[in-house]
């Protein structure tokens, strides 16, 4: 038969069954109506959204709140409002573990998080384990449930689309998807199986990029990682932003544009504002900073010491950057990260 | 005396399998040192892609995160996360390499906890992008010290899929069919999986190596290929450049 005339609709009227294969809680709603009614709500006008980090996360963040980071972890992370929720000392959040290591280790030092979709948790990759991330998760003190990295991406997917799922073909027949909180679902056409991964639409969500406008258009350089549809899935978010550049700039160049200005609830300006992790073509991670955060974890009252000296003691991002060694030690991270140590 | 160290073996063996015309979702560490030397050996034109969003790097450097500016370096495209998932769903990527505290017979991989579940004695990162690597590239690779600890069919946790229970699993599961793992390279030797039972065989020995410390290492009864062959060891070229230009600070290398 040629394929031409071949008929692909071919499944007809069928019993459908759905599989519970996952038998962990799911944390969030992910009905896309409860969700278009917040959006409903969600202003749109282009106005002035700068403030400061003190005020967004004092605002914008609630206690019990389910919060996600933008960022890989190491990479692009919202630094200054992590600090800033630590130091407002937030409680019970629930936190999306995408890819998460120095962010989540972050907020577990601060005690903010009581549970966790984890797909990527408690190590900080080739440089080791958080001791203190793991201690949370091991005591029960956080309550997981498990995805993998695609997963949980594409839940911020589904969450972006305005839907409540999407079928996905990886962690069938593995612990993983056993210890989620996904279901099983047959193809509609092809009756082949596959995992339903519920939409995550997070209370709130922060983000650092390297350009944004006072309204909250945005441009990211290098990987987007899974911002673009967490921007679009949160319904509050948090822009911190190397620069604020003129709502000219943004028009100019409007195919740089990755988070549109409705999206945003607030902006602000903190120039370095992932340090220490490495921010795509500015500077590289502070490597030594990281390590010293592993190893203080060792020791309780080290770790106290440490999370005074460089969060509570500090008033902002800025104090915190002074504390580690300022604008010097970014020179030397630019230098990093431009190669510029090598020939 | 050989004049190379057991990692530097893995990281050459591991990347000779690497095509030219063949793509790669690597980490950080040994799999990124293997697909480093392949670009500077035999396959230059490997396409290398990162889960962050790194897609086809001149690598300057060893990264130290999947998502660090290096893994994009002089690159073709930035893009995110879900689209190299994306690509790997569509059956575009060949090979990726995952890590692991535990591997049984079929290839299944446990990088989530050690012990119960819900009270683990040790709690790993998880899944990371392993899971949907190991569910979705055509051929699954593994560079891992062999030890009976590691190598187990007491299996805590899967977290990633091997070949399941054995032929036929992963299709009744749902997943793509025709991928799943291909080579496991040890410090000992070389595995790969028997068609029919798709349980672990070993494939080659490294030199010196006996089959009785194969069998002392590995928690479960191996198969056996009919020919046994002996791993070439690193060419004098491959060695040059991984001590030179691949790994110059010996991270990955000076853990022997």
């Amino acid at each position: 038969m040629s394929k031409k005339n071949t008929d692909y609709h071919a499944a007809g009227d069928q019993e459908v069954v759905y599989k519970k294969i996952g038998i962990r809680r799911l944390f969030t709603s992910p009905d896309a109506d409860e969700a278009r009614e917040h959006f409903k709500s969600k202003s749109r006008r282009m106005i002035d959204k700068t403030t400061t980090v003190k005020d967004a996360v004092a605002s914008l963040v609630n206690d019990g709140d389910y919060f996600a980071a933008g960022g890989f972890g190491s990479n692009r992370i919202p630094a200054a409002v992590l600090h800033e929720i630590v130091r407002q000392k937030k409680k019970n959040l629930g936190f999306s573990g995408h890819t998460s290591t120095h962010d989540m280790q972050i907020l577990v030092a601060g005690k903010c998080i009581n549970r966790c979709d984890a797909a990527y948790v408690v190590g900080l990759e080739a440089r080791g384990l958080s001791k203190n991330a793991r201690k949370s998760f091991e005591s029960g003190e956080i309550e997981a449930t498990e995805w993998s990295n695609a997963t949980l991406a594409w839940r911020y997917k589904a969450a972006a689309m305005g839907l409540s799922f999407l079928p996905a073909r990886s962690t069938l027949g593995t612990d993983t998807v056993k210890y989620s909180a996904a279901m099983e679902v047959p193809c509609p056409f092809t009756g082949k199986p596959y995992v339903a991964v519920p939409a995550l639409y997070p209370d709130v969500a922060a983000i650092h990029v390297h350009c944004s406008d006072i309204y909250g258009n945005c441009q990211i350089k290098g990987i987007s990682v899974s911002d673009l549809d967490l921007a679009r899935a949160a319904k509050k978010l948090i822009i911190t932003t190397e620069r604020i550049i003129h709502n000219d700039e943004i028009r100019r160049e409007p195919h740089l544009t990755v988070i549109p200005y409705y999206e945003v609830d607030a902006v602000i300006e903190v120039p370095y504002g992932a340090y220490p992790s490495n921010m795509a073509y500015e500077y590289f991670t502070d490597e030594d900073h990281l390590m010293e955060w592993l190893s203080v974890e060792k020791d309780e009252k080290a770790l106290e010491e440490f999370l005074e000296k460089n969060i509570y003691n500090c008033k902002d991002h800025w104090e915190y950057l002074e504390v580690n060694g300022g604008l010097e030690k970014i020179n030397q991270l630019r230098i990093q990260e431009n190669l510029s140590d090598r020939v | 005396m050989s004049n190379y160290n057991g990692m530097e073996l893995m990281i050459c063996l591991a990347s000779r399998y690497l095509e030219n015309d063949g793509s790669v979702v690597v980490g950080t560490g040994a799999p990124c040192a293997a697909a480093m030397l392949a670009q500077r050996t035999r396959a230059p034109k490997l396409m290398v892609m990162f889960e962050a969003g790194g897609i086809g790097p001149i690598l300057p450097s060893m990264p130290i995160s999947v998502g660090d500016s290096r893994t994009y370096y002089k690159g073709l495209l930035t893009t995110s996360m879900p689209e190299i998932m994306e690509t790997c769903q569509r059956g575009m990527v060949d090979y990726t390499f995952l890590g692991g505290a535990q591997i049984d017979m079929y290839g299944n991989i446990n990088s989530t906890v050690i012990g119960d579940y819900d009270r683990p004695k040790v709690r790993f990162p998880g899944s990371g992008g392993a899971n949907d690597l190991a569910s979705l590239c055509w051929r699954t690779m593994m560079i891992t010290p062999q030890d009976k600890n590691r190598f187990t069919n007491d299996i805590d946790f899967i977290t990633s899929p091997g070949y399941l229970t054995g032929k036929g699993a992963r299709e009744a599961a749902g997943l793509p069919p025709g991928c799943g793992p291909y080579k496991i390279i040890t410090n000992l030797a070389v595995m790969g999986f028997d068609e029919e039972t798709c349980r672990m065989r070993v494939e080659m020995i490294h030199p010196g190596i006996t089959r009785e410390q194969v069998i002392d290492n590995t928690g479960f009864e191996l198969l056996w290929a009919p020919e046994v062959l002996e791993s070439e060891p690193p060419s004098d070229e491959e060695l040059e450049i991984l001590r030179t230009e691949v790994d110059p600070r010996r991270l990955i290398i000076g853990r022997g």
